[in-house]
């Protein structure tokens, strides 16, 4: 299975082995990784799974649709490399991927 | 302070529980009165997601979240219920008589029988962009809303965002300002075209500025700010003087004055009974997402069910000596006249 590192704000790491097809945020959220809220449950209508994709990873990550930069508008701390991580599809593609998590979701 | 209503029931929230809660009151003739901080009904359905589907709302294979509140106020409408918007409930206290005391930050002040809590995820409240110490101008020369234009009148104004609000504010202030400035972080704007139209026109014109960036950083002193700076997608550094600043970021959901109500929390949550939805104050009920108990969901359905539940209890501290009878409003034709269909 793909695995993903997420970096908390004060640095901890946390790797996670995911399901390819199921979502970064979903698999912040199953495994209690800090710092990724979620309020809206992935219906891309919040802005509180915030995160910065690693600059290794923009590529493989590709660019946010319409729908999600729209809603990034409302992100907290907005980078260049900014995601909302519900909107990232874990593939093979993506296995190694590393997001660092924001200070805070808003 | 202005004058008191006097209320069978009030309702702290107009989100999609609040609404249906006038129904199942109304159908025992508990007349209410709806308080909500936001502008317009609905709750998070209107507010977060009014164009997306809702697939288990009873009876509805698919629904939107506007959809499923304009329903609901179809509904509701024979029960005439007061709203209340662009108010805060601030306060609830008992009094002598048993009756509460609920008042707001505008002032409204009422005496209800019994209170009802159907504040959902909390208090919609405007996020706070990451700009190191702007806490110290909010309410002098940081503003989230408008609420009086005149104190924008010959200022330098610098509107933040680029949604329906910084949009509209922009269109209404620039005739007053001395300067205005729209900063957005991209030239993408998620506003009505027209809107979006006029405003580039007020810029070829010359009649305001608009850039593409973030603010980093604020000057000013004693609560006045003077200028902010910001940063430009090419990390270059501007120093856009300013003198009055409306960041419009969205909403977030906070629980808000609640915690100060003197109530049992569980987590930011209030406990009740399966029962009757009662919170640990007798008369002062909770449903909807705000309220807990083993085996909580947060659904919308499940606030309609606990809504029925709880208009049983208050329709019986509203009218003491009266018999509740059971009925159906299929057939009964006593709830149908206070429906207007019979
Ligand atoms: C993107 C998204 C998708 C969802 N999809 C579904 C779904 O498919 N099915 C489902 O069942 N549920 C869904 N939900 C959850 C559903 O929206 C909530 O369960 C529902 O809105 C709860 O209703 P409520 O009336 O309890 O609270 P809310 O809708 O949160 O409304 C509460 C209202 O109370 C107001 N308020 C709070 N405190 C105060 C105060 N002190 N003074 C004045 N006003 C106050 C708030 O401003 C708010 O308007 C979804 C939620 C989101 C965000």
């Amino acid at each position: 299975m793909p695995k993903i590192t997420y970096i908390a704000f004060d640095g901890t790491p946390y790797v996670v082995e995911a399901r390819e097809g199921t979502t970064v945020m979903e698999n912040a959220i199953r495994n209690s990784v800090p710092g990724i809220e979620a309020e809206c449950g992935g219906a891309c209508a919040c802005a509180t799974c915030h995160v910065y994709v690693d600059e290794a990873w923009r590529a493989a990550t590709g660019e946010p649709e319409p729908m999600e930069e729209d809603m990034l508008d409302f992100a907290f701390d907005l980078r260049p490399n900014s995601r909302l991580s519900c909107q990232i599809r874990v593939s093979a593609a993506l296995d190694g991927l590393v997001v660092r998590i924001p200070e805070r979701q808003g | 302070m202005s004058e008191v209503i006097e209320a069978d029931a009030v309702i702290v929230g107009a989100g999609p529980v609040g609404l249906f809660a006038v129904f199942e009151l109304g159908l025992l003739d508990v007349r209410c009165h709806l308080v909500d901080i936001l502008d317009k009904p609905g709750g998070q359905c209107a507010e977060l997601y009014p164009e997306k589907p809702i697939y288990d709302i009873p009876g509805f294979p698919i629904i939107t979240g506007q959809g499923l509140t304009e329903n609901l106020l179809a509904q509701i409408r024979p029960f005439e219920p007061t709203f209340h918007f662009g108010q805060m409930v601030t306060a609830l206290t008992r009094r002598p008589d048993g009756r509460f005391d609920v008042e707001t930050d505008a002032e409204t002040h009422f005496i209800a029988k019994a209170v009802i809590i159907a504040a959902g995820g909390g208090s919609f409240q405007p996020k706070r962009p990451p700009v190191p110490g702007i806490e110290a101008y909010e309410g002098k020369s940081v503003f989230y809303s408008v609420r009086k234009m005149e104190a924008f009148r010959g200022e330098e104004v610098l509107i933040v965002g680029g949604g329906d609000s910084a949009l509209d504010w922009t269109l209404n202030l620039q005739p007053l300002a001395k300067r205005l400035t729209l900063l957005h972080r991209r030239d993408a704007f998620r506003a009505a075209p027209d809107t979006v139209n006029k405003m580039r026109a007020l810029v070829a014109e010359g009649a305001m500025d608009l850039l593409f960036g973030q603010v980093t950083g604020l000057e000013g002193a004693d609560g006045q700010v003077g200028a902010a700076i910001v940063t430009d997608n090419e990390d270059r550094e501007h120093r856009i003087p300013a003198t009055r600043i409306l960041p419009f970021f969205g909403l977030t959901m906070k629980l808000g004055p609640i915690a100060d109500w003197g109530l049992n929390l569980h987590e930011n949550l209030i406990p009740v009974d399966t029962e009757k939805f009662e919170t640990s104050e007798p008369g002062i009920f909770s449903i909807g997402d705000i309220n807990w108990y083993p085996g909580k969901l947060k659904l919308i359905l499940s606030g309609f069910h606990e809504a029925a539940l709880m208009a049983q209890v208050v329709s019986r501290i509203v009218y003491p000596n009266k018999k509740i009878l059971f009925q159906y409003t299929t057939s009964s034709t006593s709830l149908q006249k206070k429906l207007g269909v019979a």
